[in-house]
């Protein structure tokens, strides 16, 4: 049975429609789900798209926290459901707290949109659960408020608890400790800036963001 | 459909109160119709359609629709020398988009607009709004926006002003686009110092719709209403195309006409992005007759253009418009350009489910008129715009509907050449020989990607090629979209420099770069729109070189067999009295039938032969007339440009395509990298695959610095790794080609001439935009 995926919409979300084609393309049954619904209804994985939810005014994630979805996705993640960030999907889930840390704007002052090398390194994560520690993957970024930041406690405590799964290899934006992903303790709920989907298929130059995905979809199908 | 009638249709002949003060208008000394724009015999014509005189409220609408920018006065009767028709063709211009048949039920929208002087005087804001204003003519037309591109034209960036304006307009073009969520997939860098006191901000912008869903915008069915979609209406943008876009700026460059700001729009990327999804989730669920976006000149446009085209009247209440500021005129709510709106004709019976999906995207709709029988007069049917205080209260204004658009005065302005075209011909630059052929040859490299990095250019996981290449290489695929395996293609180009010797050839042969640089990736030419941005149409040399423009563009397109599907004419673009130089563009639509692997690429691989198609010189001699090192390394703008052979230009043009085809069909290949060789010529052609593959190359056969920079037109270069197929290929396609040598190692030697590290070449390339903004 394909795993059910649901992809979360924000007024202003854009990314949807592109992780819905790329989890399919993987086989996954990936569907919309609307913001203001207070229901999940039955999913093996949620994905909070890449975009800028309510224009990213006030900042990005903060209004978008506060959509009746939420609530429903905070409770999925505590049961220990999948739950993926991407991009403005992790500002958002730090923002709501299910994620430690923020995302601020870029070291340079402008949006990048490139090419991004990241290395996985961890494996405690539903992302990258079976994927080796050391592989490189070339997955694109695209952002302005990508910069991680933690205090040190914090940031002692991810690398303590072996909860950065990724890192840049030539660091794009400023991140602390070359930060590109996080997990949660459980590993069931990651935050990362690249875009996994736009690296899906290798007519649009590279593949390697379907490791991730596919990761992602094993674990799903596993807690079936 | 009949008549419905739920609103009151009143008849009242005439209006009964104007309630319109202009005080904020009017000048003391010069009569209203002047102030706002209009001639003496503007004003004459305006009182013979009406059969009486103007009030001030109907005299704001006849400037605004009557502008320039809005009626195409100065350039209607040349445009009409242009092909428009053709076999795939489904909407030509006069649309708000040109729509073609892309084949798998699958229609491409396409449409180029400037948006030069908002962007001269606030250039975030301007570039943004131009974004945001050429996304709306792409969904009116029942389109998704898919990708954008933006030809941008500054002066040298060597002045501070100059950086600022081309920071602006880029982290506008950025920020609207990538938050409204539609990536920008490439466009053109041009600085010279023509643009110093007035920059070009041209946009582009693609959409797809499924055949059936194509929607126009023509008002019908009296009784049913119009809606307002999207922001409250402003005191933002008044103005914006007959004070701003239909004159020129008189400063002296430093600080031009600051007083004119207040007329430029400011945007809302985050409103624009529900209004797409909101109106295509209406068109989806057929929720809407027909459909306008509010772009310049606002709703007096949107108003009288979809009752125009419907040949029906429309009454609004002016009362009825949402707005963000208290105490506003009817004039200004009629004339303001604020941003993200739309006009949706709705039936009364889908009304409850239009108000449901607007406010699932929490966008604003509101009722603010409704369709009306067109009314007799003299025996002939005439739909009447009437402006009213209230749903039934007073006429503020009652104009024929369509008299604002169709009665705009038309003007055959005098023309003559330049004074200095001889002259100037003549001035042959090649006697400025040369001096450092390696140090000019990295002087005019230059990477854009310190522009593109900033915006979004993958969103809808199409982008197969994107900045940076020859031409954009979209999968033609969206949400909504029936599947296909199809591409589509699309490149912008420009080139001034040659237009200012010879606007004629100049815009044929920018045309047939554009059809080369399709080739380059694969696709057929279907299509082209145009951007001719022009200096002051009341100069006779300015009409001249726009007139000749548009006889270059249409022999080229006729040639070529490309229909031409819209278009924008940008006029006024002077400063301090001097015209910039004719600076058409041209926006080329071209389709790949099979779409399964990326195209070589414009580098080439370690060992694979370098091959020149096309003619090597123009009758034994390399003219440097209108080339980039002319102009930029030794200023010179002076000469003759080589003229065009269509046939031979075809031939070459069919070869690349055809062999670059086989490749992106997934077929096996033996090209390694193909380059259209234009701006710059040979020298600039091959730097740049030796820099985007990494890799040198050995080169010999260039006689000296003219070949090598001459831009000979129809050339283009291939790298294989069977020459000798390639040649026989060329050979039996009429095309001449040549082996310049093969690639490999760490240096670009090209015997003779030039030696050097493709490592400096590369850090030249790259280090050249940043260090200009650097001030370096």
């Amino acid at each position: 049975m394909a795993a059910r995926v649901g992809v979360v919409v924000f007024p202003g979300t854009n990314c949807e429609h592109d992780v819905v084609a790329a989890l399919g393309r993987l086989g996954a049954d990936a569907h919309l789900l609307w913001h203001g619904d207070e229901e999940l209804g039955p999913l093996d994985a949620v994905v909070l798209p890449g975009g800028f939810a309510h224009g990213d005014y006030l900042r990005p994630g903060a209004i978008a926290r506060f959509s009746p979805v939420m609530g429903a996705v905070a409770r999925f993640a505590a049961d220990g459901g999948p739950v993926v960030g991407i991009c403005n999907g992790f500002q958002v889930l730090t923002e709501a707290g299910l994620l430690p840390g923020a995302l601020q704007k870029n070291e340079h002052l402008r949006f990048l949109c490139a090419p991004a090398t990241v290395e996985v390194v961890s494996q405690r994560s539903v992302l990258t659960a079976g994927v080796e520690v050391g592989t490189q993957l070339s997955i694109p970024i695209n952002h302005f408020d990508g910069n991680y930041v933690c205090d040190e406690e914090t940031l002692e405590r991810l690398r303590a608890e072996d909860r950065i799964v990724l890192r840049y290899v030539g660091n794009p934006n400023g991140s602390l400790d070359d930060i590109a992903g996080i997990a949660n303790e459980a590993g069931n709920v990651v935050g990362l800036m690249p875009h996994p989907e736009r690296a899906s298929d290798p007519l649009l130059g590279s593949a390697d963001g379907a490791v991730l995905l596919r990761a992602l979809l094993e674990r799903a199908r596993a807690a079936l | 459909m009949g008549p419905i009638g739920i609103l009151p249709v009143s008849r009242t002949p005439e209006p009964v109160a104007y309630g319109v003060e202009m005080s904020d208008v009017g000048h003391e000394t010069e009569p209203l119709h002047r102030a706002l724009g209009l001639t003496d015999d503007e004003l004459a014509s305006v009182i013979e359609v009406l059969g009486r005189e103007p009030n001030p409220l109907e005299l704001s609408l006849y400037a605004v629709m009557w502008s320039e920018h809005c009626s195409y006065k100065s350039s209607r009767v040349h445009l009409r020398r242009l092909p428009t028709e053709g076999p795939g063709v489904l909407v030509g211009p006069g649309e708000n988009a040109g729509v073609i048949d892309a084949g798998d039920g699958i229609a491409v929208a396409i449409r180029i607009e400037s948006h030069n002087h908002p962007s001269a005087i606030e250039p975030h804001q301007g570039a943004a709004t131009g974004v945001g204003g050429i996304l709306r003519d792409i969904f009116t037309m029942g389109a998704r926006p898919l990708a954008v591109m933006d030809p941008l034209f500054f002066g040298p960036l060597t002045d501070g002003r100059q950086r600022w304006l081309f920071e602006g307009v880029v982290g506008g073009i950025s920020s609207y686009g990538n938050s409204v969520g539609v990536p920008t997939i490439g466009g053109e860098l041009t600085f010279d110092e023509c643009y110093a006191g007035n920059p070009l901000v041209n946009v582009l912008c693609l959409g797809a719709l499924p055949v059936e869903r194509l929607v126009l915008s023509a008002a019908s069915g009296p009784g049913n209403l119009a809606v307002l979609l999207g922001s409250a209406t402003g005191r933002d943008g008044i103005g914006g195309v007959s004070v701003l876009a239909s004159a020129g700026f008189s400063g002296e460059g430093a600080e031009p006409d600051d007083a004119k700001r207040p007329s430029v729009q400011v945007g809302d990327p985050f409103e624009e992005k529900r209004l797409i999804e909101a109106c295509l989730a209406l068109l989806d669920a057929r929720l809407v007759v027909g459909i306008q976006d509010l772009g310049g000149a606002g709703l007096a446009c949107a108003t009288s253009e979809t009752a125009g085209k419907g040949g029906v009247g429309m009454d609004v209440d002016v009362s009825a418009v949402p707005r963000r500021e208290e105490g506003m005129e009817p004039w200004e709510v009629m004339t303001s350009e604020s941003q993200e709106r739309m006009l949706a004709i709705v039936t009364p019976q889908d009304w409850p489910e239009v108000e449901a999906v607007c406010r699932r995207w929490e966008v604003r709709a509101t009722v603010i008129g409704h369709v009306t029988e067109p009314v007799s007069s003299d025996g002939v049917a005439v739909g009447r715009l009437r402006l009213r205080d209230g749903f039934d209260g007073p006429i503020l204004a009652d104009v024929p509907a369509a008299s604002l658009a169709d009665d705009a005065p038309l003007y055959h302005r005098p023309l003559a050449p330049p004074d200095d075209r001889e002259a100037r011909a003549a001035e042959d630059p090649v006697g400025v020989g040369p001096i450092d052929v390696e140090g000019d040859l990295l002087a005019l490299l230059g990477d854009p990607s310190w522009v593109y990095r900033q915006y979004d250019h993958q969103l809808f996981l199409n982008t197969v090629v994107g900045p940076g290449g020859d031409a954009a290489l979209l999968r033609l695929a969206g949400p909504g979209l029936p599947p296909s395996r199809r591409g589509v293609a699309v490149t912008t180009d420009s080139a001034p420099r040659w237009c200012a010797l010879d606007p004629r050839l100049g815009t044929a042969l920018v045309v047939a770069e554009s059809v080369l640089n399709l080739a380059c990736v694969g696709a057929r030419a279907s299509a082209v729109v145009n951007c001719l941005n022009f200096g002051n149409p009341e100069h006779p040399e300015v009409m001249w070189q726009l007139s000749e423009a548009i006889d270059g563009m249409a022999e080229a397109c006729v040639a070529f067999g490309l229909p031409v599907i819209g278009g924008n004419v940008s006029l006024y673009n002077e400063s301090a009295g001097t015209d910039i130089d004719p600076s058409p563009v041209i926006g080329a639509l071209g389709l790949v039938d099979e779409l399964a692997a990326r195209p070589p690429g414009a580098g080439w691989t370690e060992g694979s032969s370098v091959v020149l198609l096309g003619e090597r010189a123009a009758n034994g001699r390399f003219p440097l007339g209108g080339s980039r090192w002319a102009l930029e390394r030794r200023a010179r703008r002076g000469g003759t440009l080589v003229s065009l052979d269509p046939e031979a230009h075809r031939r070459l043009v069919e070869l690349v395509r055809a062999l670059v085809a086989e490749a992106v069909a997934g077929g096996q290949t033996p090209l390694t990298g193909v380059h259209d060789c234009s701006g710059g010529g040979l020298g600039v052609a091959l730097a740049e695959m030796a820099v985007h593959a990494g890799t040198g190359a050995e080169l010999g056969g260039i006689g000296g610095f003219d070949e090598l920079f001459c831009e000979l037109p129809s050339r283009a270069l291939v790298a294989t790794t069977d020459p000798d197929g390639l040649l026989g290929r060329a050979a039996d396609a009429g095309v001449p080609a040549g082996v310049l040598g093969t690639a490999g190692g760490t240096r670009l030697v090209i015997e003779g001439l030039v030696d050097l590290e493709v490592v400096e070449v590369t850090g030249a390339w790259r280090q050249a935009l940043p260090d200009a903004l650097e001030g370096v």
